[in-house]
């Protein structure tokens, strides 16, 4: 389908035509202190002349020199608060004074919502995702249900964060799949556009309300020499060459117990990272005793009694769950997955650790020393 | 029924097995009764108890009554462990990779339990002694702590008479009017015949028991392949999706409980995986 | 003696020694049968020999202070019971007792002994053989330990 070109002072009309198609729209707003994802009716609402600067542990929002609306990289939410929300009500059990059960499944919440600025990193973990949660035996109902609802707005990237390394995981900058429409923002030469692609037929459906035209080669070009000075420019790099298996061979190695020195268990990692999944459940009994809910909210694989077995934790050391982290991103997830990786290169883990341990530089450690032991 | 909502099943039974042990035999309030694999495991909820993954324990064949065998430890196992005749609980399931399939297995078949162990092979147990006898022999080795906490006593005893399976229990310390084996499983195993090169073994127990007893049974030649082992770990969901049973790259609860030695022996060389 | 000769390689500690040495270890060696219940050693006697089962099977027991015997292993054929004859002071730990009738080998300590000095090379063959039969044992000792079946120590929790 054909990239057309949409003037950044028609951009409104956008919102307008995801509105009137039903859908609540998501995207990126100024919070306190970070870019957070939130409804958007407006184009005054999302972060002009906003960017931010990430490394290890740092993250600032700054005015930028011009007007962007997507002059910034990811911030610390990513889109699967939406599709796997952090807490749910799985079923519900009643319990009537005969001692008789009955069980009820928790109608799936699955709002139509247009997910506006998702980046190609955050692309490829909502891949990652469906192929966590949909494409298994038992595959998530509500998921499928919040994954097909959901209109996806691309956008690539202007600017590379501090922390990024979609480049070596090969998930971006520029958006490939996975998108109803994909936005690139250009700015240059007293001119203020964005290249717009539909990739699917709702995404079509909303760019024929648009008074875009067919984009011109000199546009198309700008927008491809957008993503490539942000390719030019990712903050970090990460050797992915034969790294499942690097690590597999590794897991006794030092550097584990080096990093769990520096390392909180504090989770912040699996909070921001956007293909984390694990989710932990609990019964919620009323006063009367009468009602129980089996209710789901998000894990971490880093707290003490995730791996809680009758005579204590299989993981108990802070060295042990660092490893089934940094592990299960960038080597069993593969084997688990069907070979689609866990890490997607967005960076959030380093930028939001409180130490700064950055996975790229304890795989390039373990790289550097293979097979050490001491 | 769905798998990730539990329907309602009335307690038919509850017969006491060892002073912390139960075996509850369960009906569906509605539809079918549960047609499950060895090996598989099922969630159990006592209302307010919170979901535990429980072996199934009963006869596979299908339309039999579910049975469970279930040991108090915590808050969950200990509420469905005082669950009365009559009253309700909550079954999610069948789940997991079970035993294989023993109605195709052809050779001798070598189970090795170990306390509580004991209950997901028993359905196993059912299945071999239902293969042609021309099969091959069915072993089984049951060892405990003391004669007091070993399961399915009478079952035991009625297996021992009979010729169609060995039966040899062993445990740590014993009154003397224990008239069987006192000791550890693989002295029993290094005392039982096997032909490495056709016998399967299925084991289940506490881990380091099944450790011991691998490496018996690899000192013996058989080949990890041949020895499979039934895992246990964190698991919430039973589905793979909440990410807490994983070991390496297994989820237990779907690609286990029941995994080959192969796959274990590797993994269990390494610290807190 | 041949005959005895012969049977020691129903013993696993005692299988594959060079004939020389097989036989003067039988030298010191009857053949002896225990009937249901007859002891073959008792605590706190002088232990005066070791056996090598080679039919059924023998319990071996320790009478708490209070309470009745408790079983604390139990051997089978191809075993070999009692070691108290290897050191000072001689001294039986556990009683020993046949259970159903029992065919062994049953070797004189003091016999052994004296050929061990007499004959350094045979007496490190045994004490290299006992000393695998002991580790074993250990090792199954400490798995009992390890109660597996139960909970945990409360400490290690």
């Amino acid at each position: 389908m054909a990239a057309h070109t949409l003037e950044r002072e028609d951009f409104g009309q956008l919102l307008t035509a995801l509105a009137e198609e039903g859908y609540e729209v998501i995207g990126p707003r100024e919070g306190a202190g970070a870019i957070e994802l939130g409804p958007i009716e407006r184009t005054e609402q999302l972060p002009i002349g906003l960017t931010d600067q990430q490394d290890g542990g740092h993250y600032r929002l700054e005015r930028r020199a011009d007007g962007a609306l997507f002059g910034f990289s990811t911030g610390p939410q990513s889109w699967k608060r939406f599709l796997h929300p952090a807490k749910l009500t799985v079923w519900r059990s009643r319990r009537d004074e005969s001692g008789g059960l009955e069980f009820e499944s928790e109608a799936e919440q699955a709002p139509a919502r247009a997910f506006l600025g998702v980046r190609s990193c955050d692309l490829h973990a909502i891949a990652a995702l469906d192929d966590a949660l949909l494409n298994i035996e038992h595959p998530d109902d509500g998921y499928r249900a919040r994954r097909e609802n959901s209109l996806i707005i691309a956008l690539n990237c202007s600017v590379a964060g501090g922390t990024c390394f979609c480049v070596s995981t090969d998930s971006g900058p520029r958006a490939r799949s996975g998108y109803d429409l994909a936005l690139t923002e250009v700015i240059g030469e007293g001119r203020h556009y964005f290249v717009i692609e539909a990739a699917s037929e709702p995404g079509e459906r909303i760019l024929e309300q648009l008074s875009s035209r067919p984009a011109q080669e000199d546009e198309c070009g700008a927008a491809e020499r957008v993503s490539e000075a942000t390719a030019a420019a990712m903050g970090r790099s990460l050797e992915t060459d034969g790294l499942a298996e690097l690590l597999q061979r590794n897991l006794q190695h030092p550097r584990f117990d080096e990093v769990s020195e520096r390392c909180l268990s504090c989770g912040n990692c699996t909070l921001v990272c956007p293909t984390c999944f694990c989710t932990e459940v609990e019964d919620v009994v009323d006063l009367a005793g009468a009602t129980a809910e089996h209710r789901r909210r998000w894990d971490s694989c880093f707290t003490l009694d995730f791996t809680h077995v009758h005579g204590g934790n299989v993981r108990h050391s802070v060295a042990s769950r660092y490893r089934q982290w940094m592990t299960h991103k960038l080597s069993t997830w593969t084997e688990q997955f069907d070979n689609s990786s866990g890490c997607v290169g967005c960076g959030r883990c380093i930028t939001w650790c409180p130490v700064a341990i950055d996975i790229t530089e304890e795989a390039a450690a373990i790289r550097a020393s293979d097979g050490a032991t001491a | 029924m769905s798998d990730m909502t539990p329907a309602a099943y009335r307690v038919t039974a509850n017969e006491p097995e060892t002073a912390d042990t139960r075996t509850l035999t369960m009906e569906p309030l509605s539809g079918e009764r549960l047609s499950y694999q060895a090996g598989q495991f099922t969630m159990l909820y006592a209302f307010g108890g919170g979901e535990v993954p429980i072996s199934i324990s009963g006869d596979p064949t299908p339309g039999q009554p579910l049975v469970q065998t279930v040991r108090a430890l915590g808050a969950g196992t200990q509420s469905i462990c005082r669950l009365e005749s009559g009253e309700q609980i909550g079954v999610r399931g069948p789940f997991g990779r079970g035993w294989p399939d023993l109605s195709e297995l052809e050779g001798d078949l070598l189970l090795i339990a170990g306390g509580l162990g004991l209950a997901p092979l028993r359905p196993a147990l059912y299945e071999a002694l239902r293969r042609p006898a021309n099969r091959g022999r069915v072993t089984l080795l049951y060892g405990g702590r003391e004669p007091e906490q070993l399961l399915f006593r009478e079952e035991l005893d009625r297996w021992r008479a009979s010729r169609e399976i060995d039966c040899e229990l062993i445990v740590d310390i014993a009154g003397a009017n224990w008239h069987g084996s006192v000791g550890v499983v693989p002295s029993l195993i290094e005392r039982t015949a096997i032909d490495p090169a056709t016998t399967s073994a299925l084991v289940c127990g506490p881990e380091v028991m099944m450790r011991y007893a691998a490496d018996a049974l690899l000192a013996r030649g058989l080949a990890a392949s041949r020895i499979h082992a039934s895992l246990e770990r964190n698991m919430r969901c039973a589905v793979g999706h909440c990410g807490h049973c994983q070991w390496g790259a297994s989820f237990i609860c779907r690609d286990g409980p029941v995994l080959e030695w192969s796959v274990i022996g590797p993994r269990l060389g390494v610290r807190e995986l | 003696m041949r005959e005895i000769q012969q049977l020691l390689e129903e013993i696993e500690v005692l299988r594959g020694l060079e004939p020389a040495q097989a036989k003067l270890i039988s030298g010191c060696g009857r053949n002896v049968v225990l009937e249901d219940g007859e002891p073959l050693m008792r605590a706190g006697d002088t232990a005066t020999s070791f056996f090598a089962l080679r039919r059924g099977t023998v319990a071996i027991e320790l009478l708490p202070s209070v309470g009745p015997p408790l079983v604390i292993e139990t051997l089978h054929a191809g075993d070999v019971v009692g070691w108290s004859w290897l050191f000072e002071p001689y001294l039986t730990q556990f009683d020993v007792r046949a259970r159903g009738s029992v065919g062994a080998i049953e070797f004189d300590g003091a016999c052994l002994r004296g050929k061990c000095e007499a004959d350094h090379s045979l007496g490190y063959e045994l004490m290299r053989r006992f000393s695998e039969l002991i580790s074993s044992r250990l090792q199954a000792t400490r798995m009992r330990l390890l109660d597996v079946y139960g909970s945990p120590p409360a400490g290690t929790r």
